[in-house]
């Protein structure tokens, strides 16, 4: 590729990076080009005659700033140095591509520049037609948390959505200086670390010094929010077109899930299962549906009154050291929204009644669908819920969030023939649950009795609907 | 007084008092050449036994190991009129005031210092040199924790820990020894110290004493203010020693914090910012200016903020005055308010910080008060004590007054410990009768974080408006340590060397280095500086390879001056 095509066209040569060389062209100010009327693409420059590719180290210019010619915008890392690098023309900087931390092949696109402020959204709505090769940020840079953004679409917003989830358990403790949560007190390297991880601090529950949010506190909301459900939680981020045979970087939920998986490898899980007859809950739901009561409320519901019983089954271990009552029974329910995850809480649902409950549940449901979650909303669980049941599965095991003590994993109710203590062959609905919990701090015997105590609310649900 | 004679460079064969032979070795160190905090013990060494030589008979040696004052006093000159006590007395034994005592004693006038703490003043006791040794464990445990960079050597290390009273030890370990070695090389000089507080009674008259014991009333033929400064706490911030802390207290790092708000980001700021990240703090910078390091050319400041600051666990608010800062008690944390410093109006949203502990680096303030300037008819301005470019004390009414100097932080024309010292030797070459005016644009500084930062003489903005007001050009250079071999192999190639120099004459304005050993490198720069030395003529200097001094060759072979060579070499030398 020479020069003059460098400066007069914006096509973007696929082949590696690394395989391109370039004849030496002396550093100079950013390439721009006019690709409509007045929006011209910033192009990453060529530093030195053995540039290949150049790593943003900081954008020096935020979206939406003004540029004057010849200020600096950027500033890039080349093979031999870091250079600050210059506007060719006045306007205003209408989207980064590129963002700081990650490198990208020379001559291609790396933000876009409207002359106008009015042309900043016409810009922005380019962005994806026009975002450039990039290449995730150098091995050597390991300790750098951006990974690649993909073009944003629909799907990766909503992925975006359940990336930001973070959890816990909800701490008793509130900061003198967050003015009853209005304000967020974090450390500079929490606050860094939720920036990289797009964890939004708000929801965080801190464990430091008065209740302040600390990195580890950031690390687990983002480990926590990543696990609830099931297993194959993993989010597809491209909705079509997958190439097979091909090499994707994990997006920023992918890294999150992944390094999350992991970290649950740290906590000594074990699961009980147990079979509930559910007619008298059937029979329940089918007297109270017409009231907006919904089954997941129902769940909710009956394990909230259960966990009132062990309130050790609705703790949560943190490090390993010591573990918490928690002091409100909140219930994350796991679904599927958009091909991505999100577990809405029932919050304090020992105490609401179910009708509240459900009204709650279906505005959590409108909320998510809609992405206007607010973190305490979808991070605050100290228990989970995941239901498969409504896809036929009969049994399956859920892995624990990090974070909380338990979740349980509900199979599907079936009319199943069983022999009654009587000596009697009957017809019973029964579903399957399945608890998986943190060994620490929960025993068996816990689990046990925690389920037998669930089992009888739902055998005999009168309870529920006081 | 032999313990310093142990410590001797180990380059040069032990010179002991008693070794004659060697006193005139005209090789040795000239005392100039060592004018930096906490690298005097050479210096000093090599002096006394140059005076032992030029100066005194050889008979006080014999006596001196077992008759000290006297030995002292004989070997104190003789003052030059009999009115007087002393020739000089020097108010102060911090770097300033040993520096100018030194070359009293070489100049041959009969010296006192008048000290009211211990010997070695702010920079050995409680800055420069025990910073030193934080930092020095600072970079250790910097590279020790960065699994990347030992990897990209082949290294394995595990977990590497420290132990905080450990780390203590060694700041005040150093302290203790530079301040013994100050000691010892003035009495070794024949130095008089005299234990209390100076104060000016008159012209040339001064008494000293501790509060309850008497004073002491003595005369000198000259007098020099250099009692230093003490840390600057702005108003509404209660310093407890323990959460709010100044540098005083955190070089004696009684404790860890695992949060502490740095209000200001000059030197002292970023220096401890480097110590406590290090050691696993984290760190908030508070800063009134708008930007971050605000003291530094800019451009090494964006890349210092780049490096030092941005990867580190450190934020910051910049544009804000923290108002009020209350330590912390009861279980509650420290608690530091800020406004804008613009507006002066509360940061809305209200923002009050809550953090474990507050170090004060807002600067330091002049030690003046109880020095009896109003004897000698001097007002301090903003504590400071006006001086001409002479050092000479300036009183109410504009006029000189004669025989008073005053030299270092007390006279607040550039805060730094060498800048003193070197601001007393100008003052004996004119008390020896030798005018001399210190060129302060040739005097070089540095910040020891990791990696280091230094500088001397003009920023670029600085030399850009001089250049519009005088009507010359400039132009700026720079290099990068990526390209230089040295610090590719020590994997430090993060770093940048700037020159700014008139392309008309080849003069150099300023240099500007960050990078790995910035603080030694930058002398070859001073040197030229205060030497005149023009670029067209160092860039034919020879740097050994592979070295970081490339680094500066580099830089002064890429400046482009339209004049050639100045001074050709005058004669030709056969090898």
């Amino acid at each position: 590729m020479s020069h003059s095509h460098l400066l007069h066209t914006s096509f973007v040569p696929a082949a590696p990076p690394s395989l391109r060389r370039r004849a030496a062209v002396s550093p100079s100010p950013i390439r721009t080009q006019q690709i409509q009327s007045k929006i011209r693409e910033i192009f990453m420059p060529a530093l030195s005659s053995t540039m290949t590719e150049g790593k943003i180290v900081s954008w020096v210019k935020s979206e939406g700033d003004k540029l004057s010619k010849g200020e600096s915008v950027v500033v890039v890392e080349s093979d031999k140095a870091d250079m600050d690098v210059e506007s060719f023309y006045d306007g205003y900087l209408a989207t980064i591509l590129v963002d700081e931390g990650l490198s990208a092949a020379v001559g291609s696109t790396i933000a876009l520049l409207a002359e106008t402020e009015e042309e900043i959204v016409l810009a922005r709505s380019q962005k994806s037609s026009s975002s450039a090769p990039v290449s995730p940020p150098a091995p050597s840079n390991n300790d750098s948390q951006k990974v690649f953004d993909e073009t944003p679409s629909p799907v990766t917003t909503a992925t975006v959505a359940s990336a930001v989830v973070s959890s816990g358990a909800l701490g008793s403790a509130v900061h003198p200086a967050s003015e009853g949560g209005k304000r967020v007190v974090a450390s500079p390297y929490a606050k860094k670390l939720a920036k990289d991880l797009g964890v939004d601090l708000r929801g965080v529950v801190g464990s430091g010094p008065n209740g302040r949010v600390v990195a580890k506190d950031v690390e687990t909301a983002l480990a926590s929010a990543k696990v609830s459900g099931g297993g194959g939680d993993k989010v597809v981020a491209k909705p079509s077109g997958v190439e097979l045979g091909s090499v994707v970087p994990f997006t920023t939920m992918q890294s999150a899930v992944s390094r999350n998986m992991v970290e649950s490898l740290a906590v000594p899980t074990f699961r009980v299962g147990y079979t509930i007859t559910t007619d008298a809950l059937d029979a329940l739901y089918k007297k109270v549906k017409s009231k907006g009561v919904t089954m997941t409320a129902l769940l909710a519901k009956a394990t909230a009154l259960a966990l009132v019983k062990h309130p050790v089954v609705n703790s949560s271990c943190r490090d390993g050291k010591s573990f918490t009552y928690n002091s409100h029974i909140n219930i994350a329910v796991a679904v599927a929204i958009d091909g991505g995850l999100i577990t809405p809480v029932l919050q304090d649902a020992d105490k609401v009644d179910l009708y509240s409950l459900s009204r709650k549940w279906k505005e959590l449901v409108d909320k998510a669908r809609a992405k206007q979650l607010q973190p305490n909303e979808y991070n605050s669980g100290t228990f989970t819920l995941s239901n498969l049941g409504m896809f036929g599965v009969d049994r399956f095991d859920a892995i624990l969030p990090p974070g909380t003590g338990a979740i349980m994993a509900v199979g599907a109710s079936q009319p199943t023939v069983i022999g009654t203590k009587d000596g009697r062959i009957g017809m019973k609905n029964q579903m399957q649950v399945n608890v998986t919990a943190d060994h620490r701090v929960i025993y068996g015997a816990d689990l046990a009795a925690f389920l037998q105590t669930l089992a009888k609310i739902i055998e005999d649900p009168k309870d529920l609907t006081l | 007084m032999q313990s310093a004679i142990s410590l001797s460079l180990s380059s040069q064969s032990p010179i002991t008092r008693s070794d004659f032979s060697n006193t005139n070795n005209a090789c040795l160190p000239s005392p100039q050449s060592f004018r930096f905090c906490g690298l005097r013990r050479e210096a000093f060494e090599s002096r006394a036994s140059l005076n032992t030589s030029s100066l005194f008979s050889p008979r006080l040696h014999s006596h001196s190991r077992f008759n000290k004052v006297f030995a002292a006093l004989e070997s104190n000159g003789t003052t030059s009129s009999s009115v007087f006590d002393y020739d000089l007395v020097i108010i102060g034994a911090g770097v300033g005031g040993h520096g100018a005592a030194l070359h009293a004693v070489e100049k041959g006038l009969k010296t006192a210092i008048v000290e009211g703490d211990v010997v070695g003043g702010t920079c050995v006791n409680r800055g420069c040199v025990p910073s030193k040794a934080l930092l020095a464990v600072s970079g250790r445990m910097r590279e020790l924790q960065n699994e990347h960079h030992m990897k990209s050597f082949g290294l394995q290390v595990a977990a590497a820990g420290y132990d905080r009273q450990g780390v203590a030890d060694h700041a005040n370990n150093l302290a203790s020894k530079i301040r013994s070695n100050l000691t010892n090389s003035l009495k070794a000089l024949g130095v008089d110290i005299l234990t209390g507080v100076g104060t000016i009674l008159a012209p040339q008259k001064l008494k000293y004493g501790k509060a309850g014991s008497g004073d002491t009333t003595i005369t000198a033929k000259d007098i020099i203010i250099a009692t230093g400064s003490v840390p600057m706490v702005p108003k509404g911030i209660e310093v407890d020693g323990k959460s709010v802390i100044t540098s005083d207290h955190a070089l004696k790092l009684e404790f860890v914090p695992e949060w502490i708000a740095i209000v200001g980001s000059g030197y002292i700021g970023l220096e401890f910012s480097d110590v406590y990240t290090a050691l696993g703090s984290e760190v908030t910078f508070i800063e009134a200016l708008d930007q971050l390091m605000p003291g530094f050319d800019p451009e090494i400041g964006k890349l210092a903020q780049r490096v030092l600051i941005n990867p580190r666990k450190i934020d910051y608010h910049t544009g804000v005055f923290a108002t009020k800062i209350t330590p912390a008690k009861n279980g509650k944390p420290v608690q530091i308010e800020l406004i804008d410093a613009k507006t002066k109006e509360p940061k809305e949203p209200k923002d009050t910080l809550e953090v474990d502990a507050a170090l004060i680096a807002t600067g330091r303030a002049p030690f003046t008060q109880g020095l009896g300037l109003e004897n000698i008819n001097v007002e301090t301005q903003r504590g400071f004590v006006p001086v001409d470019e002479r050092m000479r004390v300036i009183d109410a009414n504009g006029k000189l007054v004669p025989h008073v100097y005053c030299i270092g932080d007390a006279n607040g024309k550039m805060m730094l410990a060498h800048a003193s010292s070197a601001q007393g030797i100008s003052v004996i070459e004119q008390l020896s009768g030798k005018d001399h005016v210190l060129n302060h644009l040739s005097i070089p500084a540095a910040c020891f974080t990791h990696p280091e930062i230094s500088m001397v003489g003009l920023t670029e903005p600085q030399a850009r408006e001089k250049s519009e007001k005088e009507g010359f050009e400039i132009s700026v250079a720079k290099t990068s340590f990526k390209a230089n071999t040295k610090a590719l192999a020590e994997n430090e190639g993060e770093g940048l060397a700037k020159l700014i120099y008139r392309p008309d004459s080849g003069e150099i304005l300023g240099v500007h280095i960050f990078g790995m050993h910035a603080a030694d490198l930058i002398h070859e720069a001073s040197n030229a500086i205060a030497l005149g030395t023009r670029v067209q003529d160092i860039k034919f200097a020879v740097h050994a390879h592979p070295t970081l001094s490339e680094v500066l060759d580099e830089l002064f072979k890429s400046a482009k001056v339209k004049v050639s060579t100045s001074n050709p070499v005058a004669e030709l030398v056969p090898v």
